[in-house]
């Protein structure tokens, strides 16, 4: 494998391999951002992988109040999934019981595409008979009355087909408190990016997989190529200077905005240096076969 | 391309119907066969060059340079494009519009905005009884669109409207919102008596407490809620105010209740 180095940092000539994915976009406002956060939070909750849980979801950014739809602090969260119906169907329920029921929370739409899914449209029944229909400047919202007033929510929001899922890079160093601060360095440049997102837990995957395992019925298994305790008895990805790997995993609403953050992301980490971070960074694939889209590192490099 | 222009000769002998001048149908038609179109209502009906001269071949974009409050049925159901009036309009301007905008800068007479499908309707001096309201025998009024008077309203506005949105923005008659089946009336300015009367469903958004309501509306208190801030700001952005006509924690009164009892009256506080 050729390397290629960046501030003493060593990056394989690989590339992370993303699959295309349905994705929405809402914005969350309420009467703080730590109330809107909190509804996105707890919205966007187990949602890491598609695998078990339906759909992947984040905060993608924070919206100041005068960028908002009704001028209270908000934030942008967008849902991934394989499928339209999946999409729907977690956005649905998510929407019902985690933003519906958080203090002072309103939800808009915040993704034109090629389809429409329902939000208020399907919420508005909890209204038994009060809900409001309102339609002016081309949008639809519906008022439901809840018990600190009412749960504003617009009729519909968009869905993309454009979307892709599976944008990543692996952080390799010395152990694991300077991989941590290496990532943790990633997901603060990607939190930046618009529309992307990260869907681990703070953004950073410690379990890698690889497809299969011995046992019948596991899709999917630790990674032991690149589990540090195993170096000596499998086949190896590590040297004998890397004690700890971690994974940026990214969903973005196009390729632009995968490409994007992954820039973002890598940059950060190169900038950070190999004393107190990454001392190489590698990418996820499978052989470049499954997956649509290709991002190699060397094409990212800042 | 300049627009068409009908330049009013001379104040007209008789009601004109101008339903026929609109967008959609003067599109592409040669001017000797627009001169020729009948527009009068008497037993020897006047055509289009009688009453005006015409200048400039836009007919997605027309204007009637003078008005006349003998000027009927002017943007009658038209569907695109552009028709402003530089002066007064007789009634029923705008009746069952489905789209584009029609601008009126004098007054408007009765029932302007009739029957509105969508689009919209500027009104900048005085609107006559029943602004988006149904005809005789109509079940309902408008069903969409923006109707805004800048000036005052008569009576009866928004008579059984169902959807759509009407701003009266120096105030209205008696019974604005009487039978309404839904949408949103705004008013700045003084209300006439009993807004809302049999109002089933939908919004009556006033700056002021109104000075006589029905018995059958009830006090819901002052509302902590996130939709007068969407619509205040939707009211800016389209420029039909200056300034939020709720602001925070308006009062809202529930009716009206001698019917379904769904709709809602909301003010300021004060």
């Amino acid at each position: 494998m050729q390397e290629l180095i960046r501030n003493g940092i060593v990056i394989d000539d690989t590339f992370a391999e993303a699959f295309g994915m349905r994705a929405t976009a809402i914005i969350i406002t309420a009467p703080t951002l730590k109330w809107a956060r909190q509804a996105a939070i707890t919205m966007t909750g187990f949602a890491t992988s598609v695998i078990g849980c339906g759909c992947e979801a984040a905060i993608d950014i924070d919206i100041p109040a005068s960028e908002t739809p009704d001028g209270r602090p908000g934030c942008r969260v967008m849902i991934f999934a394989m499928s339209t119906d999946e999409l729907q169907k977690q956005l649905k329920t998510r929407l019902g019981q985690c933003v519906l029921t958080s203090p002072g929370s309103a939800c808009f739409a915040s993704l034109k595409g090629s389809a429409s899914l329902d939000l208020g449209s399907s919420l508005r029944y909890f209204g038994d008979g009060w809900q409001i229909s309102k339609k002016f400047g081309g949008r639809h919202y519906w008022r439901v009355p809840v018990m600190d007033g009412e749960f504003l929510c617009e009729a519909k929001t968009g869905l993309t087909k454009d979307a892709v899922g599976g944008g990543n890079f692996l952080l390799l160093a010395a152990d694991a408190e300077k991989a941590l601060a290496a990532a943790e360095r990633a997901v603060a440049a990607i939190e930046k990016v618009p529309g992307a997102i990260m869907p681990f837990p703070g953004g950073i995957v410690r379990s890698g997989s690889k497809v299969g395992g011995k046992y019948k019925g596991m899709m999917a298994s630790t990674n032991d190529a690149y589990a540090p305790t195993l170096r000596g008895v499998v086949k190896s990805a590590l040297g004998p200077e890397i004690n700890a790997v971690l994974e940026i995993v990214i969903d973005g609403e196009n390729n632009d905005a995968v490409n994007a953050a992954m820039r973002a992301g890598l940059k950060a980490v190169i900038d950070f240096g190999p004393k107190r971070g990454a001392l190489r960074i590698s990418a996820g694939n499978y052989g470049g076969k499954l997956g649509k889209f290709h991002y190699h590192l060397k094409d990212l490099m800042p | 391309m300049k627009p068409l222009t009908f330049t009013l000769r001379s104040e007209p002998e008789e009601r004109l119907d101008l339903s026929g001048l609109i967008p959609d149908r003067l599109g592409g038609m040669p001017v000797v066969e627009i001169a020729g179109l009948s527009i009068g209502t008497s037993r020897s009906p006047a055509i289009v060059g009688d009453i005006f001269k015409i200048t400039g071949t836009d007919a997605a974009n027309i204007v009637f340079a003078g008005g006349s409050g003998r000027f009927d049925f002017v943007g009658a159901e038209m569907k695109t494009g552009h028709i402003r009036v530089d002066g007064d309009v007789g009634a029923r301007a705008g009746r069952r519009m489905a789209g584009g905008t029609l601008v009126i800068e004098g007054k408007a007479g009765l029932q302007a905005g009739s029957g509105l499908k969508n689009g919209r309707i500027e009104i900048n001096g005085d609107a006559g009884e029943g602004v988006g309201g149904p005809m005789a025998g109509e079940i309902h009024g408008m069903t969409g669109g923006l109707i805004i008077v800048r000036g005052k309203a008569g009576h009866r506005s928004g008579e059984r409207m169902r959807r759509g949105i009407i701003a009266l923005l120096k105030g209205c008659g008696d019974y604005a919102g009487l039978n309404m089946v839904a949408g949103t009336i705004v008013v700045a300015g003084r209300v006439g008596h009993y807004p809302g009367h049999l109002m089933k469903r939908g919004s009556l958004l006033f700056d002021r407490r109104p000075a006589d309501l029905s018995p059958t509306f009830l006090d819901c208190g002052r509302v902590d809620i996130a939709f007068q801030a969407l619509f205040d700001r939707y009211l800016m952005e389209e420029k039909i105010l200056d300034r939020p006509l709720l602001g925070a924690k308006p009062t809202r009164l529930g009716g009206d209740n001698a019917v379904l009892g769904k709709g809602e009256i909301m003010f300021p506080r004060g």
